[in-house]
C-alpha cells in the first residue's frame, strides 16, 4: 500500500534538500536556458538555407553578365560573393575554404548576342558528392534556360508553381526547444538518479530507510513527483526564453503533458537502476554516462534526427529519448497528434517496465 | 519472555565465516552488549538482528519475529543506530525527527528528543555541518521517534565527548527503567561493566564468553582483586589469539 503521507514527508525533504544544494536547480533550471541562448545565438541565422557561392565575372562586368549574376541573386537560394577576375579561381576557392564557385567567360555578351549565338558555358566548380553541389548546379541550370529562353525569344511552356508544405516555415530555434526540453528531461534527472541512488547506498541511507515504514516505491515516486515538477517549471523556462529572444513558434497544447509526465518518470527510474546495480559511486557515475552521453546527442536534441544519416536514424528509434523528443516535435511543431500518441504508448511501455525493474533490483537492505 | 532469542547463528563472506554459529538471548528490559575485537562480527549479528542481512543458518526471533521475512513489522517495534550513521546532507536534526515521525504515522515532540541526546543547541544545524558526534546523536534521536520496545546502538559513543557519552548512557539508562531492551556494542570496556545486564565476547565470529559482567571477570579473570572487564576482555582475546595460532601451526608452515 503506498501511503500519500510518507511519499510528502520524503517529497519535503528531498526538495528542500535539492533546494538548498542550489548545484541540481542550476542544472535543472538555469543551464538549460542557457544551452537555449548559446544554440540560439549560434544557429539563428542558419535558418535560411543559402548556399554560399564564389562567382567570377571575367566578361569586364558586361550587362548580360551582371543580368546572370542578378538572376542568380534572385533565386535567393545563394549567398553570392563576387571574386575579382584577377585571381586564380581554384587558389582562390581554396584559400578562402570555399566549395563551390561559378565562372563567367570572357565574351559571354559577345557571344550570346552575336548573330547567330555562338554556344557558351559558365564554368561550375564544387564537388560533386557535396548535396550543396547538386542545388548549385539546379539552381545555375534553371537560370541558364531562362537566358536560352529569351535568346530564343521563346516563352516557357511548363512553369512551375510553388506550394508550401508546412503552413509556416520552421526556424532552428523551432527544433531546438523542443530538443533542449528533452535534453533537460534526460540530463537532471539520470545524473541525480545514479549519484544518490550510488552515495546513498554507500552511505547507508537506504539501509536507514528500509528500517521505517518507508517503501521503495514510495522512495521511488517521491522522486519521479519532484523531477516532473522541475520539468514543468523548466518547459516553460525554455519555451520563455525560445519565444523572447529568438521569436521561436511555440504551440502551448496540453499534448505535451504526456511527454512532460512520461520523461522524467522514465529516467528518474532508469538513473535509480543504473545507480542501483552499480557497485560504486565511480562505476555508477561510469556506466551514467555511457547511457546518458549517446542518448544526449542522437536523440534529436540539437539537429531533427531527421537531418542524420539513416544508420543513426535507426539507431536513435532504440533511444528512449527519441520518443520525447520527437513526440514534443509532433505536439509542439507539426501538430501531428496521431504520430505523437505512438510516442506516448512507446513511453509508458518503457517507463513501466523500466520503474519495474529499478524497483525490483533497488536494494534497501542487502549489499 | 525474551525479545531476542538466536540459536547456531552463522553467517559467512565467501570464505570468511563472519559469524560462526552464535547463540544467546535477551530479555525484557534488559541491557545486551555484545563486545569484541574489530572485525568479530557484532555488526554483522545485528544487521541480522535487524533484519537488514539475510542468515546463512540458524534460527533468529526478534519480538517474537523473523526480521529477514517480517522485517516490515518489526521495524515499526525497533529503534536502530547504525554503526556509521549518515543522513542527508541538507537536512537538520529537527526535520530529520519530522521527517521519521511523518514516516512512522506518530507524533514526536522533536524538541524534547533533541534535549534528551543533548543537541537541543543544534536542532537547525545542516547534518553535513555538524561533528562526528552530533551525527551519531542525531542517530540516536530518530531510533528513539517510533517509541521502540527494542534499541539496536552499534557503537554509539564512539567519537563523544565525555559528556555526550553520559547522556547516551543516560538515554540507555531511561529506557531501561521503561522496560525496554537495549543491544549495545561498545569498544569502550567501562561502558559495558557500567550499563549491561548481560555480556557476550565475541571474537572470530563464536562468543568466547558470555555472562554478566561479575560472572565474567569471576569466571575468566586471574583472580587479582579490582580487575576490571577490560582486563579479562584483553586477557580473553590474547588466549583465543594464541590457540587460533596454535592450530594453524598445527596444519603447518606457511598456512597463516
Ligand atoms: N559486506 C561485507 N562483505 C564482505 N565482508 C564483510 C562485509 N561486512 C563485514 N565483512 C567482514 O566480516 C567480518 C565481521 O565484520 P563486522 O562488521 O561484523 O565486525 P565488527 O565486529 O562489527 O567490527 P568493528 O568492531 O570493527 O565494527 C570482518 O572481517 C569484515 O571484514
Ligand atoms: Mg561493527
Amino acid at each position: 500500500m503506498v501511503s500519500v503521507r510518507r511519499i510528502r514527508a520524503d517529497l519535503t525533504v528531498f526538495g528542500r534538500g535539492y533546494v538548498r544544494a542550489r548545484i541540481g536547480l542550476f542544472f535543472s533550471l538555469i543551464f538549460p536556458i542557457i544551452l537555449i541562448l548559446l544554440f540560439g545565438a549560434i544557429f539563428s541565422n542558419a535558418g535560411s538555407s543559402t548556399v554560399p557561392i564564389y562567382i567570377q565575372n571575367n566578361d569586364n562586368n558586361s550587362p548580360a553578365s551582371l543580368g546572370f549574376i542578378t538572376a542568380l541573386n534572385s533565386t535567393n537560394a545563394m549567398a553570392i560573393t563576387i571574386v575579382s577576375p584577377d585571381v586564380n579561381f581554384s587558389q582562390y576557392l581554396a584559400s578562402h575554404s570555399g566549395t563551390t564557385g561559378i565562372v563567367i567567360p570572357s565574351g559571354f555578351q559577345a557571344d550570346i548576342s552575336a548573330k547567330p549565338p555562338v554556344p557558351v558555358s559558365v564554368t561550375i566548380y564544387g564537388n560533386p558528392t557535396s548535396s550543396v553541389f547538386g542545388a548549385v548546379v539546379g539552381v545555375t541550370n534553371a537560370v541558364v534556360s531562362g537566358f536560352n529562353l529569351k535568346i530564343a525569344n521563346a516563352s516557357a511552356i511548363v512553369g512551375t508553381q510553388q506550394v508550401s508544405v508546412a503552413s509556416k516555415t520552421y526556424k532552428y530555434i523551432d527544433y531546438l526547444v523542443p530538443g533542449l526540453i528533452g535534453f533537460s528531461v534526460l540530463t537532471s534527472p539520470m545524473f541525480a538518479l545514479v549519484n544518490i541512488s550510488s552515495q546513498y547506498k554507500r552511505d547507508k541511507i537506504f539501509k536507514q530507510l528500509s528500517l521505517t515504514p518507508l517503501t521503495k516505491t514510495e522512495w521511488l515516486i517521491s522522486k519521479i513527483t519532484w523531477y516532473v515538477v522541475l520539468t514543468f517549471v523548466s518547459f516553460f523556462l525554455m519555451t520563455g526564453a525560445g519565444t523572447l529572444f529568438f521569436g521561436a513558434h511555440i504551440t502551448y497544447t496540453v499534448g505535451v503533458i504526456p511527454f512532460l509526465f512520461l520523461g522524467p518518470f522514465l529516467f528518474v527510474s532508469l538513473g535509480m537502476l543504473v545507480g542501483t546495480v552499480s557497485k560504486s559511486v565511480e562505476s555508477a557515475a561510469v556506466v551514467g554516462n555511457l547511457i546518458t552521453f549517446p542518448m544526449m546527442f542522437l536523440s534529436g536534441t540539437f539537429f531533427p534526427v531527421s537531418s542524420m544519416p539513416d544508420y543513426l536514424q535507426t539507431l536513435a528509434h532504440v533511444l528512449p529519448l527519441f520518443y520525447v523528443i520527437d513526440g514534443l516535435n509532433n505536439v509542439m511543431l507539426y501538430g501531428n497528434y496521431s504520430s505523437a500518441l505512438t510516442d506516448i504508448g512507446v513511453l509508458i511501455v518503457l517507463s513501466v517496465v523500466v520503474f519495474g525493474l529499478a524497483v525490483r533490483f533497488f536494494k534497501w537492505r542487502e549489499d | 519472555m525474551s525479545n531476542i532469542e538466536v540459536s547456531s547463528l552463522q553467517k559467512a563472506y565467501g570464505s570468511l565465516r563472519a559469524v560462526d554459529g552464535i547463540s544467546f538471548s535477551v530479555r525484557d528490559g534488559e541491557v545486551f552488549s555484545l563486545l569484541g575485537p574489530n572485525g568479530a562480527g557484532k555488526t554483522t549479528t545485528i544487521e541480522i538482528l535487524e533484519g537488514l542481512r539475510e542468515r546463512d543458518a540458524g534460527e533468529v526471533r526478534v519480538l517474537g519475529l523473523d526480521p529477514w521475512k517480517q522485517g516490515y513489522e518489526l521495524h515499526k517495534k525497533i529503534g536502530v543506530i547504525p554503526q556509521g550513521f549518515k543522513f542527508v546532507d541538507y537536512a537538520t536534526p529537527k526535520e530529520a525527527i519530522n521527517y521519521y515521525a511523518a514516516l512512522f504515522g506518530v507524533k514526536a515532540d522533536a524538541d524534547a528528543i533533541l534535549k534528551r541526546v543533548i543537541l537541543e543547541d543544534s536542532a537547525d544545524v545542516y547534518f553535513s555541518k555538524l561533528s562526528g558526534g552530533q551525527k551519531q546523536k542525531v542517530g540516536l534521536a530518530l531510533s528513539l521517534v517510533n517509541d521502540p520496545q527494542l534499541v539496536f546502538l552499534d557503537e554509539p559513543t564512539t567519537g563523544l565527548d565525555p559528556q555526550a557519552r553520559r547522556a547516551v548512557w543516560e538515554v540507555i539508562r531511561t529506557l531501561k527503567s521503561e522496560d525496554r531492551s537495549v543491544l549495545l556494542t561498545t569498544h569502550y570496556l567501562d561502558e559495558a561493566e557500567e550499563l549491561a545486564d548481560g555480556v557476550a565476547i565475541m571474537n572470530h565470529g563464536k562468543i568466547i564468553a558470555s555472562g554478566t559482567p561479575a560472572e565474567i571477570i569471576a569466571q575468566h579473570g586471574s583472580g587479582k582483586q579490582g580487575e576490571s572487564l577490560e582486563d579479562v576482555f584483553v586477557k580473553l582475546v590474547g588466549e583465543d589469539a594464541v590457540t587460533a595460532d596454535q592450530s594453524a601451526a598445527a596444519k603447518g608452515p606457511g598456512r597463516r
